[in-house]
């Protein structure tokens, strides 16, 4: 699952500590998720969305289909 | 910056350390500190037993307290330290019950392998989320 984490933060000028600490969790989950390599569950993913005050969608992009 | 999630690392090993000296207690004590006498010895088991009591919720209260991503980790790790450990133990008490071992099978071999795999399991799964 693809996001705009990464660039979301820097817009805002935060560091990755920032937003862990924003979302209750450590920085290596923020590094984790902003580089592709963990997905946040659904709670998670709508807290990261109230944070940015965006849509869930707007934030986090699925990965396209292998099967299509 | 920290979380407000409070660090239970330092309580989960104060007990692992209560449990291994208990444990090192009962396993050396009859033999060394008081002649095997029957009532200390029993003591230093319900003792050992009770500190192990305290290492599981002091565990269980560490995995409330990480974060999801950490918490997978240690759930993974888990998962295949049970599944290496089954398979292993099982494998190993095998070569022992028909002969293919010249030495008996021991309990301390298992915990070994179970501690080294959940030890290298977390290292991997840190590593690949890095």
């Amino acid at each position: 699952m693809k996001n705009r984490l990464k660039v979301l933060r820097a817009e805002r000028d935060w560091t990755q500590a920032d937003l862990a600490h924003a979302l209750d969790v450590s920085r290596q989950t923020v590094n984790a998720i902003e580089t592709g390599k963990y997905d946040p569950s659904l709670p998670l993913a709508f807290k990261i969305a109230r944070l940015f005050e965006m849509a869930i969608e707007d934030v986090f992009e699925p990965a396209p289909r292998s099967d299509a | 910056m920290t979380t407000s999630r409070p660090d239970r690392s330092v309580h989960l090993a104060s007990w692992t350390g209560a449990w291994l000296a208990t444990t090192a207690a009962a396993v050396f004590g009859p033999e060394f500190i008081w002649n095997s006498d029957e009532l200390l010895t029993v003591l230093a088991v319900l003792l050992n037993v009770g500190a192990g009591i305290g290492m599981i919720v002091a565990y269980v209260r560490h995995l409330e307290a990480i974060d999801e991503m950490m918490r997978r980790i240690q759930l993974e790790a888990m998962a295949i330290s049970l599944g290496v450990g089954i398979v292993g133990g099982i494998g190993y008490s095998l070569l022992d019950a028909t002969n293919l071992i010249a030495f008996d099978a021991e309990i301390g071999h298992l915990v070994a392998l179970f501690g080294l795999t959940y030890m290298a399991a977390i290292l991997v799964g840190l590593k690949r989320r890095r």
